[in-house]
Formats: structure tokens, sequence, C-alpha cells
């Protein structure tokens, strides 16, 4: 067997499944930030949704638990007094750190709940987007059993 | 086409709260079967919910987000009786839709 062949046929087999799954992406919900989502820690999630830094504000209220006992259910909802228009939940130690994004448009309240895997402890960041700036307010949440393992 | 969706919106002074259960297994991309090969991601991406054909609520999920997700959401503006649909596509591009009447 020729291995420069080999070499060629795989190379050409990647390129196919990359259009693929491009053409996949595009051809569906063409709002999801996929950019955001394989960012890896908060400056890369930030960046992707068109922000570059967050201000820790104290009228970003964030309902998580102390202490999960089960990381692949984890409770986490996040209010505001501000007006926010986006609002997205960020797991720092999780292998992408966005867990999940909620747009708001004009009638929507600044409130939403939800659950989200966790890896590891770590700190859970509410980002609230309001006056075209992101807010944030974090807490740290023990986890007892990971979530993304096994 | 996935299994239904369980759907609770009731209206109360002018406020919707919507809560909505999903089925979906939300296949993260970082487990691996019994032969050590990774399961391929397998999640929804979007989620709109929608009252007569105005958007009142979006999501984006990524693989972190729990498996038969769980979604809590209030807004203004519908009244009882009215329509709230609810649709979300996964990121092989599958979808569901449900409706129900806002008690």
């Amino acid at each position: 067997m020729n291995p420069k062949r080999r070499e060629a046929l795989r190379l050409m087999a990647v390129i196919g499944l990359m259009a693929s799954t491009g053409l996949i992406s595009q051809a569906q919900a063409a709002e999801w930030n996929k950019a955001a989502f394989d960012g890896k820690n908060l400056d890369d999630v930030l960046k992707a949704m068109g922000g570059s830094s967050a201000e820790k504000s104290g009228d970003v209220s964030l309902n998580a638990p102390d202490i999960a006992e089960n990381g692949a259910v984890v409770p986490v909802g996040v209010t505001t007094t501000l007006k926010a228009t986006e609002i997205a939940i960020v797991v720092e130690k999780n292998p992408n750190a966005l867990a999940a994004h909620f747009s708001l448009p004009a009638g929507a309240e600044p409130f939403v709940t939800t659950r989200v895997k966790m890896g590891q402890t770590s700190n859970v960041l509410a980002l609230v987007k309001a006056d075209g700036k992101w807010f944030v307010a974090s807490k740290e949440v023990k986890v007892t059993l990971g979530g993304c393992g096994g | 086409m996935g299994d239904p969706m369980r759907i609770r919106a009731t209206e109360n002074g002018g406020v919707t709260e919507v809560k909505i259960l999903m089925k979906h297994d939300m296949e993260s991309g970082q487990r691996k079967d019994a032969t050590g090969k990774v399961i391929p991601a397998w999640h929804i991406n979007t989620v709109v919910a929608k009252v007569k054909d105005k958007e009142v609520f979006a999501a984006q999920f990524g693989p972190a987000v729990s498996k038969d997700p769980f979604l809590n959401f209030k807004f203004k503006g519908a009244a009882k009786g009215d329509k709230l649909s609810v649709t979300w596509v996964d990121n092989r591009a599958d979808t569901r839709t449900d409706e129900v009447a806002i008690a």
C-alpha cells in the first residue's frame, strides 16, 4: 500500500467532513453562534458575542446551588433589574465555557432558569447585556459528581 | 422528529410564565463508549418561542445544557387563550414544534 495515497485519502475524507458539517450548520439554525460555543474561556465567549469585557454588577443576580451533588443537573437561574437584551450562562471550567445564551425580544422579562452540566467545581457566571454592555455576576458551585466524564 | 415537549404557560397580571421540558439526550461530545470511542455531540442548538408568529423568547444551547433540557422564562403582552408555539432544532437538523394555549 502506498502511504502517500493513504494520506491523500485521509485528507480528502477530513475535508469532506468539514464541508458537510459546514453545510449542515448553515442549513439549520443560522443564528447558532458556533464561535461563542467553541470558546474555551470567558474572553473567547465575550469576543464571539460582540463584547470585550464584562463589568461586575450587583444588579445581576445568579441563582445557583452552593453544592451540586450531581454535576449533570445543576439548576441555574439569572434575573436582573437591568434592561437586558441578552443573557448568557458560562461555566468557567467546562471544556467549552458557554452553556447557554438567551435573546430577549421586547416584552421578555429579564428572567431565565435552566439546568446545566458541570464537569467539576467551577465558577458559574451570569452575563447580562444591557445598553450594549455586558455585566456579570459569578458564584462558585462545588460539584461532588461530574457531569461530563464517563 | 423528537418526542413531544411538555409546556406549561400561565398568564398572571399581564406576565406569562412559561416552563418547558424538552426531551433530548443532549450528548456532550465529551463522553466515550465502552470501546473508548468518543460519542459525537448531539444536542439542541436553538429554541424559539412564539406567540402569533412574533418571537417572545429565544435560546441557544451548547452541549453543556443538561439532558432533557428545562427552560423557564417570562414575557409580557400575551393574553389567556393565545397559542404559544415552541420549536427546537438540534445539531443534526432534527426539529420539533409543540403548541399550547396560555392558561
